[in-house]
């Protein structure tokens, strides 16, 4: 376990193991999320209360979901950074911050877009809305912050302490149409309930959230080579996988 | 299919102004950030080979022999 462990945090182990599974992360990714896409668009039949217009969800309850849990996961590798000072988590932190600003802002626009028709208009001061807009204005602090320490040890540790303090916002944004009287409609999926929706709107939707999910995991993996690359440039593994193209 | 015909799959009944916006930003967003994080990293690798091959020629610089009459030692670089 411990050796696992050990293994885990070596960015040799990763950089090779990851180069192995990135193609089919990719290749699914983009097969599962298209699929959900097209049958969501052209297939799924139409909301009686919204129309249309609810075609938006295939895309927006994607990039909120996994906005979020690319926080969570930010939040436990920040643990492990400050814990066990482990190198490879402060390389996640960093590398998919970017990414979870893209996802966030992609969750608020096509939040707004969709309120216009549904709700008649495109923002509103309510809790959900707010706090996804805390958790985008998080990210960018994250990569702010991270940029303007130049040394690397102490970034990664205000970083973590960064990550930490605004997980706090997780649970608010989750519960937030529970607690408070929202326009925004409540949770698509529970663990503990079946889908209030017919399968053949939930399904398409699951499809998106796990093609999108294993896109994220391709791009955590080419953004987290390309930080260890460029920290262990000084390394012969790196070397010799630059000049001979293999680790 | 959800739709008559293609142009009221487009149409969307009057939404779909709203609903291919939010596609076309959400493509072009994902492409850009999928695309900019392969350049990167190519951009990466690239910069350490300058850099090996660089210290490579500077040491084979540096172990030549050096000439016998001392005037002709002039491995002073100017820029």
């Amino acid at each position: 376990m411990w050796q696992f462990f050990h293994k885990l945090g070596s960015p040799k182990w990763f950089f090779g193991i990851s180069t192995r599974f990135m193609p089919w992360l990719l290749a699914g990714g983009i097969v599962l999320l298209m699929a959900g896409i097209i049958w969501g668009l052209a297939f799924a039949p139409k909301d009686y209360l919204q129309g249309n217009s609810y075609r938006i969800i295939f895309i927006h309850v994607p990039t909120a979901f996994i906005a979020q849990s690319i926080y969570i996961m930010m939040a436990s590798a920040a643990i492990v950074t400050l814990v066990w000072r482990m190198k490879l988590a402060d390389v996640f932190v960093k590398a998919v911050a970017p990414v979870g600003l893209a996802l966030t802002f992609l969750a608020l626009f096509t939040g707004a877009v969709w309120g216009k028709p549904t709700w008649g208009t495109w923002w509103i001061w309510d809790a959900r809305l707010t706090s996804m807009l805390i958790l985008l204005f998080l990210y960018g602090g994250v990569i702010a912050l991270d940029r303007a320490i130049n040394d690397e040890k102490s970034a990664a540790r205000a970083v973590a302490v960064l990550v930490l303090v605004g997980v706090v916002n997780i649970p608010i944004i989750k519960y937030s149409v529970e607690w408070w009287n929202t326009l925004h409609q409540p949770a698509t999926f529970k663990l503990t309930e079946k889908p209030s929706m017919p399968a053949e709107m939930w399904v398409p939707l699951l499809l998106s959230v796990l093609g999108l999910y294993l896109i994220f995991g391709w791009l955590a993996c080419i953004r987290m080579q390309t930080e260890i690359l460029s920290r262990e440039q000084r390394t012969r593994w790196v070397r010799e996988f630059v000049l001979k193209g293999r680790v | 299919m959800a739709f008559d015909s293609f142009s009221a799959f487009i149409a969307m009944e009057g939404h779909g102004p709203y609903v291919w916006a939010c596609y076309a930003v959400f493509f072009i967003l994902m492409i850009a950030t999928m695309a900019g994080s392969v350049r990167s990293r190519k951009a990466v690798i690239e910069s350490c080979r300058r850099g090996y091959e660089f210290e490579a020629d500077r040491s084979k610089v540096a172990a030549s022999p050096a000439p016998s009459a001392s005037f002709t030692r002039v491995n002073v670089s100017q820029d």
